[in-house]
C-alpha cells in the first residue's frame, strides 16, 4: 500500500501584527436562545452546552431569554461599579509600574465581569482559588484597594511581608486563595478544598480559575479527574481571553474542541458562556454554585473574553498580534454593555456614568494616597529585612535564625562601613 | 568576530546548530514568532519555518516529554523551560526518564534533548522567576547540567550541549544576559557589547562541557563560583585587595575537578559562591569534594556564600543576593586562619 508522508500540524493565528482584525470565524450565536436546564441535570445530558454560548444581553441591551438571572437595578449598578473602580485602579496602577514605583502589574482589562459578576454570584463565604487576573473578585469582595496597593508596592504595611511579586495577593479574610504564579496549580488545590468541605459536611463550596494557556498543564486534568471521582462542589472555570502571552488559543487545543467540552470526557457538565455579558456570567456561575451546594458536583465554566491588556506590565502585544483586535471584539466589551443594559431600562444615564468614573477615579487616588504613605517599592527600603527568613516554616530553624544573624550582622557590617 | 549580548550569542548557538543539522529543532512556549520572552529564539522561526521554530502549549511536563520522545526517534530537540521556576512539571519525565532511558534500555534508547532555562534573580521577579535550582538537577545521575557566565562561552556551550547524545539542562543566568553584572545594583550595567567576552565568533565553536575557566589567576585564595556570581566575584576579589584565583565552573556535571583541586592545592583556601539556597546546594558537593582531595593542603575551613534558605524574596532582593560585600568578607575570612 502507497501512503503518502506524514507532515506535521503546527497551529498558527489567523492574523500577525499588519494584517487586518478579523474574527469572521467566531460563531456569535443570539443572546437567549440557550436554554437553562434545572441544576441538578444529569451531566450526560449537558453535552451541547459545552459547544453553545450563553449570552443574556443582545445588541440593543435588553436581557433575554431562560439564563437571565433578573437582577434589581441596585445589584446591576453595583456589579457596574464594582467593575468601574477594577478599571480604574488597573490603570493607576500600571502608570505607576511605568514610573518605577512598583516591579510589575497586571491588568484583567475586558475581563472585569468576569471576576466581578462571579464573586457576587457565589456566596462571600465560599473559597476562591484565583489566577493572576481576577482582581475583581477582590473588589467585589469589598477587600479595601489599599491593601492591594500595599502589597503591590511591597511596603511596610503590605500583608505579604513584601515577600511576593506585585498583584499576587493572598486574602485569607476575603476567601482568596494566595496567587501562586506557577500555572494552574491552584485548580486541583481548589477541588481538594472543596473535597474537605463535602468531607466535613460544610455548606461552603470553592471556585478556581485557569487561564485558556494553562488548560494545557497537567494540574488542569489532575483537577477534573478528582472533582468528577469525588463529584467536589467546586465551580472551575477557564478564562478563555484568547491570548496565553503570545500564544494563541488554537495552541492550547482550541481549535480542536471548545475549553468547555475538556469536561465532556471526564463526564463533568460544562457550560460556554460570553464572558463580557455580566448577566450571562453571573447567571452561570449561580447555576453552577447551585449545582455544587446541591451535592451534584463540579461544572467547568468557559468564560468566553478577550484579553485587551497585554499579559503584563513586561509585555508589548503589538509584537504578536493586530493592534486593532480588542476594539474589534465581536463580543464588545462588559462595562458598556452592562451601561447600555442599565440605560435601556431606564435606570441609568450617560451623566451618571460619567459621574461614577469620576468618584471611582477619586476613590483610587484616595486609596493610592493611604498606601503611599507607606512607601512604595524600595522607597523607603523594608524595614524588616529579617522578617524574610519567617514562616519558611512555623518556628523558624536553628539553621535560619543563624542565617538571620548573619544578614542583619552583614547589614550592620556595611552600614558602619559605608558600603 | 561580532559583539554579541548573551541572548544574541545563544541565539546564534541555535541557529548554526540548526543550519548544520535538520535534525535540531526548536520549540517551548513563546519561542516561535514572538522569539521568547527573552528573545532567544528570535528570527529562527522566520529562518527555519515553524516546522523547526515553534510554540508549544503551556505544559512542560509535555514540552519535555515530547522531547525525549523526538530524542528517541532521532532528532535533537532543544527546548525551552521559560523560567526554571517552572521546570518543575516537567521534573518527571526529566528525572525518571530522560535521565534513566539509557540505562534502564542498555543504550537501546536514548534522548539527546537540551533543556534551555534562565536561572537566578536580581530582577525583582519574586520567588516565581528567580529561583536557581541546579542542585535538584546535578543531584540526578544521568543529566547534565551547564551554566555559562557570558556570551563567548554560552555559545560554544550550547553547541556542545546540543551535540551532546544524552540529556542536557542548560542554566541561563537571566541576570547577565545584557551585561556581566556584578552585584553592585546601583550602579549602571556594562553591557556585554563593551566586554571582551562579548565578542562572539558568529561561525560555529564548540566549549568543551565539563571544563572549568580560571578567569582571574591568584595564589592566596581559590574562590568557586559559576553563572552570575563570576562577576559578583571577580568584583569581591578587587575589592577584597586580596590575590584571589577565581574559577568559572561553566560546567557543573561533569566538573572538572582537577582544576579545582590543583588551585586549592596551591593557594590552600577556598571560598564557594552560588545564588541558590545553602542546605543541600551544589556548594555542599564542592566542599565535600575538595576536602577529600585537598585535605591536608587547606590552611582554613571553605567558605560558603549563598543564598539563604528561603524562598526568593521579592522587596529583600539584595539582601537575599550574595553580593561582593559578602563575597569579598568571605575571601578576608579565610584568609584569617
Amino acid at each position: 500500500m502507497k501512503t503518502a508522508p506524514l507532515s506535521l500540524h503546527i497551529p498558527e493565528p489567523k492574523t500577525r501584527p499588519g494584517d487586518l482584525v478579523d474574527f469572521s470565524d467566531i460563531q456569535i450565536p443570539a443572546a437567549g436562545i440557550v436554554a437553562r436546564p434545572a441544576s441538578d441535570i444529569d451531566a450526560a445530558a449537558m453535552r451541547d452546552y459545552a459547544y453553545a454560548l450563553i449570552r443574556v444581553l443582545d445588541d440593543k441591551g435588553q436581557a433575554v431569554g431562560e439564563w437571565n438571572p433578573k437582577l434589581s437595578a441596585d445589584t446591576l449598578r453595583l456589579g457596574l461599579r464594582h467593575m468601574v473602580l477594577t478599571r480604574e485602579f488597573d490603570e493607576r496602577m500600571m502608570k505607576l509600574q511605568r514610573q518605577g514605583k512598583t516591579s510589575f502589574y497586571i491588568k484583567c482589562t475586558g475581563e472585569e465581569a468576569i471576576g466581578v459578576a462571579q464573586a457576587m454570584a457565589l456566596d462571600d463565604k465560599d473559597m476562591l482559588f484565583p489566577s493572576y487576573r481576577q482582581q475583581g473578585l477582590l473588589v467585589a469582595r469589598g477587600c479595601p484597594l489599599v491593601r492591594l496597593m500595599n502589597q503591590i508596592f511591597s511596603n511596610t504595611q503590605d500583608n505579604l511581608k513584601g515577600r511576593q511579586l506585585p498583584i499576587m495577593y493572598s486574602e485569607p479574610d476575603y476567601g482568596f486563595f494566595s496567587i501562586s504564579g506557577n500555572l494552574g496549580t491552584q485548580y486541583p488545590q481548589a477541588v481538594g478544598w472543596a473535597m474537605a468541605s463535602a468531607y466535613s459536611g460544610d455548606t461552603r463550596i470553592a471556585a478556581g480559575w485557569v487561564g485558556d494557556g494553562s488548560t494545557a498543564e497537567g494540574d488542569f486534568h489532575y483537577a477534573l479527574t478528582f472533582a468528577s471521582v469525588y463529584r467536589a462542589p467546586v465551580v472551575l472555570n477557564v478564562v478563555n481571553n484568547q491570548w496565553a502571552i503570545s500564544t494563541f488559543q488554537g495552541m492550547a487545543g482550541g481549535e480542536q474542541a471548545t475549553f468547555a467540552a475538556r469536561a465532556v470526557g471526564y463526564g463533568l457538565p460544562a457550560l460556554r458562556v460570553d464572558g463580557n455579558d455580566f448577566l450571562a456570567v453571573y447567571a452561570a456561575t449561580e447555576w453552577a454554585a447551585e449545582r455544587a451546594r446541591n451535592n451534584h458536583g463540579a461544572t467547568l465554566i468557559e468564560l468566553y473574553t478577550y484579553r485587551a491588556a497585554p499579559h503584563s506590565s513586561s509585555d508589548d502585544p503589538a509584537a504578536y498580534r493586530p493592534a486593532e483586535e480588542a476594539k474589534n471584539w465581536p463580543l464588545g466589551e462588559p462595562i458598556e454593555r452592562l451601561k447600555k443594559h442599565l440605560i435601556a431600562i431606564g435606570e441609568w444615564s450617560e451623566e451618571r456614568h460619567a459621574a461614577l468614573v469620576t468618584e471611582m477615579t477619586e476613590r483610587v487616588m484616595e486609596q493610592l494616597k493611604e498606601a503611599s504613605s507607606h512607601g512604595t517599592l524600595g522607597n523607603p527600603p523594608p524595614n524588616d529585612p529579617g522578617s524574610m527568613f519567617e514562616d519558611v516554616l512555623k518556628e523558624v530553624p536553628g539553621r535560619l535564625l543563624i542565617q538571620r544573624e548573619e544578614m542583619l550582622a552583614l547589614r550592620a557590617a556595611a552600614a558602619q562601613e559605608g558600603v | 568576530m561580532a559583539r554579541m549580548n548573551m541572548i544574541q550569542a545563544i541565539n546564534s548557538a541555535m541557529d548554526i546548530a540548526m543550519e548544520r543539522d535538520p535534525n535540531v529543532l526548536v520549540f517551548g512556549e513563546d519561542v516561535g514568532y514572538f522569539g521568547g520572552v527573552f528573545r532567544a529564539t528570535a528570527g529562527l522561526q522566520k529562518k527555519y519555518g515553524k516546522r523547526r521554530c515553534f510554540d508549544a502549549p503551556i505544559s512542560e511536563g509535555g514540552i519535555v516529554g515530547a522531547a525525549v520522545g523526538m530524542g528517541v526517534y532521532g532528532l535533537r530537540p532543544v527546548v525551552e523551560i521559560q523560567f526554571s521556576d517552572y521546570i518543575y512539571p516537567a521534573f518527571d519525565q526529566l528525572v525518571s526518564e530522560a535521565a534513566r532511558l539509557r540505562y534502564r534500555s542498555a543504550g537501546g534508547f536514548t534522548a539527546p534533548l537540551t533543556v534551555r532555562t534562565p536561572v537566578g534573580g536580581g530582577i525583582f521577579g519574586g520567588q516565581t522567576h528567580s529561583q536557581s535550582p541546579e542542585a535538584i538537577f546535578t543531584h540526578v545521575c544521568g543529566l547534565t547540567s551547564i551554566m555559562p557566565s557570558n556570551p563567548y562561552d554560552a555559545k560554544g556551550l550550547l553547541l556542545s550541549a546540543i551535540e551532546d547524545d544524552d540529556p542536557v539542562i542548560f542554566f541561563e543566568p537571566k541576570r547577565i544576559y545584557n551585561g556581566p553584572f556584578d552585584g553592585h545594583h546601583d550602579r549602571p550595567l556594562t553591557p556585554w557589547t563593551k566586554h571582551d567576552l562579548g565578542e562572539v565568533p558568529e561561525e560555529y565553536y564548540k566549549i568543551e562541557l565539563g571544563k572549568a575557566k580560571i578567569v582571574r589567576p591568584g595564589e592566596k585564595v581559590t574562590v568557586i563560583c559559576y553563572g552570575t556570581m563570576v562577576h559578583v566575584c571577580l568584583a569581591a576579589a578587587e575589592e577584597s585587595g586580596i590575590d584571589a584565583e577565581v574559577i568559572d565552573l561553566r560546567s557543573l556535571l561533569p566538573l572538572d575537578l582537577d582544576c579545582l583541586v590543583t588551585s586549592v592545592k596551591k593557594t590552600g583556601r577556598c571560598v564557594i559562591v552560588h545564588e541558590a539556597t545553602k542546605t543541600c546546594g551544589y556548594g555542599a558537593e564542592l566542599v565535600s569534594l575538595i576536602q577529600e582531595h585537598c585535605f591536608y593542603h587547606l590552611e582554613a575551613p571553605i567558605e560558603r556564600v549563598t543564598g539563604w534558605d528561603t524562598p526568593y524574596p521579592h522587596a529583600y532582593e539584595w539582601d537575599y543576593f550574595p553580593g561582593p560585600y559578602r563575597v569579598s568578607r568571605a575571601i578576608k575570612k579565610v584568609m584569617e586562619e
